[in-house]
């Protein structure tokens, strides 16, 4: 049985649907990415599961966490999760310790087990030599994880994460996602939305989403292999002029990647069939290798489907 | 001036993104030049003997952990911050004595959204433009002129705090190009922007870049650190590492440069 059932799901803001029949299942254990551009749904998505928000009323609307109608039947439910927003949610003029305290107040525990909580995060976090600094004088990873913490304190069975490692640096950011993969194994299900590519690649699950629907939803690696289409590298130094040249060619798409160049055409064509015109733009073609698509790829090519 | 540099002054279309911001006198033909440049708040050494130089037209990344110095070093840069030692010249000027000079002569777009929300792309542009000491024609051309290379069209007279982060990033891109600035300075331009955004982003820089502009910018993401010429990796005040992405990797046998990345700032194997 999934541990969150969304069914049918639609949020309004005016003439914006923030979500538009928007369904998703997500298994015990299991973490699950959201990817879409801003306003594709994702934020509007966990405050409806925490009850923050409301969504439209609708006749097949239904929403089951841990069994339970989050509509009817949520006392239970509020304890299974935590939820981390998007924007910083702690108090910058509190110490690390203070915040923490502030938060196990608000679930209502103190004492024997709040020191538990508290001395399990810190092993946890690696915050614990910093208790007693200010929470707006951390570094954004610290910030982060102390953020996380908080969001951890009450021992929830689902964590809902939204963008929780945006402007992290790429060392503070591996060390947050351990912190998940190691809340997995104790069986904690995560929902998390992330604008990084390699943090869904690290996901069971991507749900990719636009316009407050689903565009497609796959394990990671099959939402790469189902990029309609060849990848080629051209290990070239690139340049504006040899986009726009490679650009006029009809059938293929240029960018520029790193130091080399990727061509993308469809599916039923080869390099062989553009020969001539690498001959006259006078492009070496013998190092052109073929590429695996990346979920960036395909994310990309699903969006521009949408135009 | 090398001929190097002369050459990519030429390749600059003009009237288009190109320079024209005043130059400082003793000019070294290099962006940005700075030598062991310090900065200390009280006990504490946020940038410490930075040197590096930047050349004309180049994309340089600026790459570093969370309170690395990075921060730091660019309001240094900007001239918003005087050091506590060391010296330095960005566009030409000396950045102890003329930054007066330099703000004419960069841009400055920052992690944080630094647009008025209640008003729209267009009044801000006006907005900014006068701080620049525009004339209201020319920030008029120079905004259609944007708004054409930028594609603003779609949101331009929508309030800008009711925009999407990608489209308010574009719009602040623009503002920090109106007084067409010889050198861009982008703090985390794209942090929480979608993909296709941020294709679309670099896209713009490199156009820039190739007119001749300079772009010194910081990220997280390392597929954007391998967008540019060069970087440098800054951990504790330091730059650990200066070079171009694909022979850093190389040079230092690491498998990827997010591993470089993490193997500089985490103090293990790698040291420079």
């Amino acid at each position: 049985m999934s541990i969150i059932s969304a069914t049918s799901v639609s949020k309004s803001y005016g003439d914006v649907k923030a979500l538009d029949g928007f369904s998703l299942d997500i298994e015990e254990r299991e973490i699950v990415a959201l990817l879409g551009p801003d306003g594709a749904g994702k934020t509007s998505f966990m405050r409806i599961l925490c009850r923050l928000i409301d969504p439209d009323p609708g006749a097949d609307t239904r929403i089951e966490i841990g069994g339970r109608d989050i509509f009817t039947d949520f006392d239970p439910v509020k304890s299974l999760i935590g939820y981390m927003p998007q924007s910083f949610s702690l108090y910058p003029d509190l110490s690390v310790e203070e915040n923490m305290t502030f938060y196990a107040g608000i679930y209502g525990f103190s004492g024997a087990k709040y020191r538990e909580m508290r001395d399990r995060m810190y092993s946890f976090s690696n915050l614990g030599p910093f208790a007693r600094r200010r929470a707006g004088a951390l570094s954004g990873g610290m910030k982060q994880k102390l953020a996380l913490s908080c969001a951890l304190l009450h021992d929830p069975r689902i964590l809902m994460l939204d963008e929780p490692t945006t402007g992290v640096d790429p060392l503070s950011r591996r060390q947050f996602w351990e912190m998940l993969l190691e809340l997995r194994e104790e069986g904690v299900t995560i929902l998390v939305s992330t604008p990084y590519m390699d943090e869904v690649a690290r996901t069971d699950r991507a749900v990719a989403m636009l316009g407050g629907r689903k565009l497609m939803e796959a394990a990671p690696r099959e939402m790469a292999r189902s990029f309609e289409g060849k990848i080629f590298l051209l290990p070239v130094e690139p340049s504006i002029e040899l986009v726009d040249c490679l650009s006029r060619i009809p059938g293929l798409k240029a960018r520029r990647f790193g130091a080399g160049m990727h061509l993308y055409l469809s599916a039923n064509a080869g390099m062989e069939d553009f020969a001539g015109e690498f001959a006259e733009a006078g492009i070496d073609t013998s190092r052109i290798e073929r590429i695996d698509p990346s979920i960036e790829d395909r994310f990309i090519q699903l969006m521009e489907a949408q135009r | 001036m090398t001929a190097e540099h002369a050459k990519r002054g030429g390749t600059a279309k003009p009237g288009r993104c190109a320079p024209d911001a005043p130059r400082g006198e003793a000019a070294t033909g290099h962006a940005v030049e700075i030598d062991r440049l310090t900065r200390k708040f009280g006990e504490f050494t946020a940038v410490d003997g930075i040197s590096l130089s930047v050349e004309e037209g180049e994309i340089f990344g600026f790459l570093g952990a969370n309170g690395a110095g990075k921060t730091t070093a660019i309001r240094m840069l900007t001239g918003l911050l005087m050091p506590t030692s060391g010296t330095g010249r960005v566009a030409g000027f000396d950045i102890l004595r003329e930054s007066a000079g330099i703000r004419r002569s960069i841009g400055y777009m920052s992690q944080k959204f630094s647009l008025y929300p209640d008003l729209t792309g267009r009044e801000n542009m006006q907005f900014y433009g006068a701080a620049y000491d525009m004339d209201r024609r020319s920030v008029g051309r120079r905004m259609e002129e944007l708004a054409g290379r930028l594609s603003l069209a779609e949101f331009i007279d929508r309030r800008s705090g009711s925009l999407p982060v990608g489209w308010r990033q574009r719009l602040a891109l623009a503002v920090s190009l109106l007084h067409r600035p010889r050198i861009l300075f982008l703090d985390e331009p794209t942090g929480g922007v979608d993909p296709v955004f941020r294709r679309r982003f670099w896209n713009i820089l490199y156009r820039l870049a190739a007119e001749g502009v300079t772009i010194f910018v910081t990220t997280h993401y390392m597929d954007e650190a391998e967008y540019c010429g060069r970087i440098s990796i800054m951990h504790r005040g330091r730059i650990v590492a200066v070079g171009r992405p694909t022979e850093l990797v190389r040079e230092h046998g690491a498998s990827s440069l997010e591993d470089l990345f993490i193997d500089l700032i985490s103090g293990e194997g790698v040291s420079s």
